[in-house]
């Protein structure tokens, strides 16, 4: 899967499952910062990761995660 | 500092008969019900198929999906209430109310629809699905929380979980809070949504609910020969109250005064009331008393009026002993007859009905009452409403759990 594919999956996600308006989910909009997405979120977040992509993520793959296009990136590396 | 008054200066509410104040007040004077077929999920399965929903609220278009999606129902349902009641009283709500406001709110079951949904999750996917926000959102306190946290309310606060007394006692200690001078404004309310398949089913599994699946607007009939239980109804009704010397100094409007609480437990049995409602009586007692009233002085009484046979028969047993021969005098009616039960919203709700009745002078009506029971011999105000000047009302809520919350309210 091309990096552009896994964004757009990730924005539907976003604004499908969490109700983020479409317009702020760009590739360096910050998670906690521009949408909104606090520590419960993040959980909520990686929950839907799991689902969408069929992965698991370990809390420890999270830490430099701060941005959408790096949750892009990481899940891109596990694909 | 015991001397102080307390006042009510803003009502909000979203209950089965309308979303703001004067539609809901309308409607039950001119004797209308709340009582629908449900319609948020398939009542098939369930021996109950209707209840009193709020209608017309889509929380997602309320607060943004984003919001909504965090909350349980219960919570979308407080904020609506609380955002009109701060209205009302003239408050601006994009201001934290800060360290002099409190928050007492009463709910029987909080978030259950949540805890109902998270153990589905945990079920059928396991542990690791279950949502991150599930505690947050079945907690009783949820609501209490949120609220909080969206207006800034930073003095004390409270949640009371007194099954159908809960936010009768949530208004009772609030103004104590407030007569103590612990703060000078508390937002108190009520709050249920548990208008839910499993929640219903287990009621009716007590034989609680009414079963009159043919005619839903009149299942609920407190008083009536044909009583056959309560109807669920859901909703939240939050009362600004402080001392009169706030609402004076900052120019408010003053609704009336809550002037009297009495509360007691019947410690007898877990659903069913003392016979002759002894812990009624003690509450209704107390609460006259904290009132410094006599009982000739109250004149009509929002009543608990389940339209359950237990209640109704020993409510009326217990207004009578408090009221002797005056209480063939009383004016009373039962609002349940049109909203359904509340549960722990009740109080808060059948609060601003008792002081909206003193501050028009109107005694809402009990609807459905055709049949008189020959052990609820008192005067009801039967499907009409009846025009009275009125000064002071009582409003009874009683739990189970045996818990008792009664209210004193006076015009000035």
């Amino acid at each position: 899967m091309e990096v552009n594919e896994v964004f757009e999956k990730v924005k539907h996600l976003f604004v499908d499952e969490l109700g983020i308006d479409a317009e702020k989910v760009t590739m360096e909009a910050k998670l906690e910062e521009d949408l909104d997405i606090d520590s419960l979120g993040i959980v909520e977040v990686v929950m839907a990761f799991e689902d969408e992509f069929e992965i698991e993520i370990d809390d420890e793959e999270l830490t430099d995660v701060g941005t959408v296009g790096q949750a892009v990136n990481l899940l891109h590396s596990k694909l | 500092m015991s001397n102080r008054r307390v006042v009510i200066t803003g009502f909000g509410t979203i209950n089965p008969l309308a979303n703001n104040v004067s539609d809901t007040w309308n409607k039950l004077i001119n004797g209308e019900s709340g009582i629908e077929k449900i319609t948020a999920f398939d009542t098939s399965e369930l021996p109950v198929s209707f209840a009193g929903e709020v209608k017309n609220f889509d929380a997602n278009e309320y607060m943004g999906k984003q919001n909504a999606r965090k909350l349980d129902r219960s919570s979308h349902l407080s904020i609506f209430a609380t955002e009109e009641a701060l209205k009302d009283a003239g408050l601006n709500s994009e201001e934290r109310l800060g360290p002099n406001v409190g928050i007492v709110f009463g709910t029987g079951i909080g978030g259950i629809g949540s805890t109902e949904q998270a153990v589905r999750t945990f079920d059928e996917r396991g542990a690791s699905r279950i949502s991150p926000l599930a505690i947050t959102q079945l907690m009783p306190n949820s609501s209490t929380g949120q609220v909080a946290i969206k207006y800034g309310i930073e003095g004390p606060s409270l949640t009371i979980t007194t099954a159908c007394a809960a936010s009768a006692n949530a208004v009772g200690e609030a103004k104590n809070m407030i007569q103590n001078g612990i703060v000078d404004m508390v937002i108190a309310g009520g709050i249920e949504s548990g208008t839910t398949a499993m929640t219903i089913g287990a009621f009716a599994q007590i034989r609680a609910l009414s079963t009159n699946n043919e005619n839903p607007q009149e299942a609920c009939r407190p008083f009536d020969k044909d009583r056959d239980g309560f109807v669920m109804g859901e909703g939240s009704t939050v009362l600004v109250m402080e001392s009169e010397e706030s609402a004076i100094k900052r120019g408010a409007q003053i609704y009336g005064y809550v002037a009297g609480y009495g509360a007691s437990t019947d410690a007898f049995h877990i659903t069913a009331p003392a016979e002759g409602g002894k812990g009624a009586v003690d509450a209704m007692q107390k609460a006259i008393k904290d009132a410094n009233l006599a009982i000739n002085d109250i004149e009509y009484i929002n009543a608990h009026g389940t339209s359950t046979p237990a209640n109704d028969k020993n409510e009326t047993a217990a207004i009578k002993t408090v009221f002797g021969e005056q209480a063939y005098e009383l004016d009373i009616s039962s609002t349940k007859s049109m909203t359904g039960h509340l549960l722990g919203g009740g109080g808060a709700f059948e609060s601003m009905v008792s002081v909206l009745a003193l501050k028009n002078g109107i005694v809402p009506p009990t609807i459905n009452l055709k049949n008189p029971d020959e052990d609820c011999d008192l005067k009801y105000t039967p499907n009409t409403a009846l025009n009275k000047t009125l000064n002071v009302a009582m409003s009874n809520s009683f739990g189970f759990g045996g818990h008792n919350g009664v209210l004193v309210f006076k015009k000035d």
